[in-house]
């Protein structure tokens, strides 16, 4: 948590001040303005200016200036971005182009990580999620997580299903869990195929009945947002389809925030797309418009296959 | 455009680009034979015309089979996307520019061959003015598409109201001829069909020049008046 209290500083420190004035310790590490980069690399940069409009009408959360550092690396800059009610909104970009690190700035898992710093502002429904008195704990049931590798818990599918409902106080009674355990499988599309073997290990199932059991679990304490970082890059084709059904029939309750190499996944399942680049975000827009006539030409290169 | 970090991509690509506009060159030297069949009134010309019309079939089929093949294989996105879906909507055009060829060079067979007098030259007058306008409309909407020129597709889409007035005016006066000579009536139909198939190739012309323009900016400008079509590219550039 230690980590996570100097991130609250930061964030409700001026902006200005924070940049400018080498005032604290943690400061003193960041008087140079930008990491050592290579020179190449220099030469791609855009810049903060995001191509297309990174606003939408009705948000359910929006970051604003996000800057993310490693050490002394910025992993981010200057992303501002809304993620719509009930839209999903799909991250692509190269290896190392700050997709994930953004999704994870969203439930603040980078505060588990030595030596992450975010600065900027990131609110969900209007409530700064880096405030000092929230509950990070909290706040990670409302901004639901599923990883890339499905990772039940070593438990039955019943406890995967329950166990979230249950420290959060979501379920008294033993119906009371019961019924979010069906539903939350239901939703997921798995109630089927486990209804009669609830109490055997999660770790049993297939690779794409792990994976829709952590979308179960994440859906059991009824978030407001979940992120997926490669949902289905662990997954064959059968079970990826069938996990991208299950992102839009999501939709109508939760607001998704998927990041994915695979840019037809993206394609698909997506209503906006955002393309980062070396830490910025290049281009955000509708996804119809970002895979038949991107404006920026970085997107242009990466979505047609031309980064050599 | 830089290349794409899979070669092959690119080769298949410019192999489709290549087949398209090497098809376009053959229905332009069919629309020449055909309309020097007629000025020749060499109906065994006009022959050839019609013969050669399934070399224009094969190379639609290849052509789409092709586009297909990138579509399903590559997955193109992007300017790659706009570019294999306008050169198979060019190569539909083409192939119908094929057919209104092989239907001048079979109403040509039809006049010099037909019993009775040979039409007169007034008659022809316009169908001569009218190939020059929809060939040269041609010609420029292929080199727009081989230099992915913009403005000269732009002139293109714009220019076809000039034949398509040459049309309104030509059936104007083969409706003339009628009345003057009720024996007239008989060419000025093959005639008729003549313009409507320039007519026609100026059409599918412009269709072309309007994918040219929907590939270089991705937007589709047809059903789109010309002044504000040439408005909204301009605010762009």
């Amino acid at each position: 948590m230690n980590d996570g209290e100097n991130l609250m500083e930061s964030t409700t420190a001026p902006h200005d001040a924070e940049v400018d004035a080498p005032a604290t310790r943690k400061n003193m590490a960041f008087t140079r303005t930008r990491p050592v980069q290579e020179p190449e690399e220099e030469e791609e940069r855009v810049g903060s200016r995001t191509v297309g409009d990174v606003t939408v009408d009705n948000p359910r959360m929006v970051s604003r200036d996000v800057n993310v550092y490693y050490g002394d690396k910025r992993a981010i800059r200057d992303v501002s971005l809304d993620i719509g009610r009930n839209e999903v909104i799909a991250m692509i970009g190269p290896s190392g182009c700050g997709k994930s690190t953004y999704l994870r700035c969203l439930n603040r898992m980078n505060d588990t990580i030595e030596g992450c710093r975010v600065e900027g502002t990131i609110t969900l429904d209007g409530e700064d999620i880096y405030d000092k008195n929230l509950d990070v704990v909290q706040l990670r049931a409302r901004v639901g997580m599923v990883f890339q590798k499905p990772n039940p818990f070593p438990k039955s599918i019943y406890d995967n299903v329950a166990y979230g409902p249950r420290i959060h106080g979501l379920a008294m009674t033993r119906s009371e869990t019961d019924d979010i355990v069906r539903l939350s499988l239901e939703r997921a599309g798995l109630w089927s195929e486990v209804r009669d073997r609830l109490d055997r290990p999660g770790t049993g199932l297939s690779g794409g009945q792990q994976q829709r059991l952590c979308i179960a679990r994440a859906i059991a304490v009824s978030p407001e947002v979940i992120l997926m970082d490669e949902p289905c890059s662990a997954l064959d084709p059968i079970a990826t389809a069938r996990i991208e059904e299950l992102i839009d029939e999501l939709r109508e309750n939760y607001t998704i925030a998927i990041v994915t190499h695979s840019m037809q996944q993206a394609a698909r399942v997506s209503q906006r797309t955002a393309y980062f680049h070396l830490g910025d975000l290049v281009e955000v827009g509708e996804t119809n418009q970002i895979f038949t006539n991107p404006r920026h030409k970085l997107t242009e290169d990466y979505i047609t296959g031309r980064f050599g | 455009m830089d290349e794409h970090t899979v070669k092959r991509f690119d080769q298949e690509l410019s192999e489709l680009n290549a087949l398209v506009l090497r098809m376009g060159g053959l229905v332009q030297d069919q629309i020449g034979k055909a309309m020097a069949a007629l000025r020749d009134e060499d109906p065994d010309a006009a022959r050839d015309v019609i013969a050669r019309d399934h070399v224009v079939n094969f190379m639609d089929v290849e052509a789409d089979e092709r586009a297909v093949n990138l579509l399903a294989l590559r997955q193109p996105m992007g300017r790659d996307l706009r570019m294999i879906m306008s050169l198979g909507k060019t190569v539909s055009d083409l192939e119908r520019i094929g057919d209104e060829a092989e239907r001048i060079a079979r109403m040509t067979i039809h006049m010099y061959e037909s019993v009775g007098s040979q039409p007169g030259t007034s008659l022809l007058r316009d169908t001569h003015s009218m190939s020059r306008l929809a060939t040269n409309m041609l010609r420029d909407a292929l080199d727009a598409l081989a230099r992915l020129d913009v403005n000269l597709a732009l002139q293109v889409a714009k220019g076809d109201s000039e034949l398509d007035g040459e049309f309104q005016a030509s059936l104007r006066r083969l409706a003339t001829y009628i009345m003057e000579d009720s024996r007239n009536v008989g060419h000025a139909i093959d005639v008729t069909f003549i313009v409507r198939s320039l007519e026609r190739i100026g059409d599918h012309a412009k269709n072309i020049a309007e994918y040219v323009i929907f590939l270089v900016k991705g937007k589709d400008v047809r059903h789109v008046s010309p002044e504000s079509l040439s408005r909204d590219l301009l605010e762009e550039a």
